[in-house]
C-alpha cells in the first residue's frame, strides 16, 4: 500500500520545504512509493484518517493514529542520521 | 525565482535585550521601515514564535529562524540579528525547552515551494559552526553579507 506521509511546519512554506525534500529523496533511494505531502501544522486534521505518517518541525500537541516523528536534525544536521533511520522504519513497515 | 535581498541596514548588530520579544520587535520593525514587510508583519511574526518556536541549537552556537506568512511579505529578504548576549528561544519542536540564541535570522519569504535551494543552503550555514562564529563576531556588515551571498546565491 502506498504511504502518506504528512510534512508540516507552522507556515507550511518553510522548514517543512526542506524535510519534504530530504524524505522525497529518502524514498527514492529506498525505492519507497509514497505521497508525500507539505502542509501547515494546521491541516493535520483533514488527514486524520487517512496519512501513515507525520514528520514535523513544530510541537504536536494532539494525538493521532499514526506516528509523530520530529525533523528538527533536518535543519541542524545534529543527529539527522537517526531521524532518517526512524522515518525509514515507519515507511518500510 | 527572485533574489534574496540583503542590505546592510538589515544587519543588526550589538543588539542588547532580554527577551525574545524584544529582538524578534527590534528586526521586524528595521524590515518594515525598510519597507521589505508590511507592518502586520511585526506582530505576526511575533505572535508564530510563540505558536511555533523557532530556536535552533547548532553544533556551533545558537540560532532562531523566526518567520511567518508571506501574506505580510513585500520582498523576499532576509535580516541577521547579532546578540550582545544571547536570549533563550522555546527549541523548534519543544513545548518548553528553550536554548540561548546569539544570531537570528529573520526571514522574510513571498512565496510557496519555490525557495528551496534557498532554505537548504541556509540550513547549510547552520551546520557549519565556523561560519555561524564568524557572522556573529566580525564587524564589517559588507564582509557579513559577502560571506551569506557566497553560500546563498
Amino acid at each position: 500500500m502506498k504511504k502518506r506521509v504528512l510534512v508540516a511546519c507552522g507556515t507550511g512554506i518553510a522548514t517543512s520545504t526542506i524535510v519534504n525534500e530530504a524524505i522525497e529523496t529518502m524514498c527514492k533511494e529506498h525505492r519507497i512509493d509514497a505521497e508525500v505531502l507539505q502542509i501547515k501544522v494546521s491541516d493535520i486534521p483533514a488527514y486524520k484518517d487517512s496519512a501513515h505518517l507525520l514528520v514535523t518541525t513544530t510541537i504536536v500537541k494532539e494525538r493521532y493514529p499514526f506516528p509523530v516523528i520530529n525533523a528538527r536534525s533536518f535543519l541542524t544536521g545534529v543527529g539527522v542520521e537517526d531521524t532518517k533511520q526512524e522515518i525509514l522504519e515507519e515507511l518500510q513497515k | 525565482m527572485s533574489t534574496l535581498y540583503m542590505d546592510e541596514s538589515l544587519i543588526l548588530q550589538d543588539i542588547q535585550v532580554d527577551t525574545k520579544e524584544e529582538v524578534l520587535q527590534l528586526m521586524a520593525s528595521t524590515m518594515q521601515e525598510q519597507g521589505v514587510v508590511k507592518e502586520s508583519y511585526i506582530q505576526a511574526v511575533i505572535d508564530r514564535e510563540h505558536h511555533y518556536a523557532t530556536g535552533l541549537p547548532t553544533q556551533g552556537l545558537s540560532v532562531a529562524i523566526p518567520h511567518t506568512d508571506k501574506e505580510h511579505v513585500n520582498r523576499k529578504s532576509l535580516s541577521v540579528g547579532v546578540l550582545t548576549e544571547p536570549v533563550d528561544f522555546v527549541i523548534m519542536g519543544e513545548d518548553e525547552q528553550s536554548t540561548p540564541v546569539k544570531l537570528v535570522f529573520m526571514l522574510a519569504m513571498d512565496e510557496s515551494h519555490a525557495q528551496l535551494s534557498l532554505l537548504q543552503k541556509l540550513m547549510g550555514v547552520f551546520q557549519d559552526k565556523e561560519l555561524l562564529a564568524y557572522l556573529a563576531s566580525e564587524r564589517d556588515k559588507t564582509k557579513i553579507i559577502a560571506a551569506l551571498r557566497d553560500v546563498l546565491d
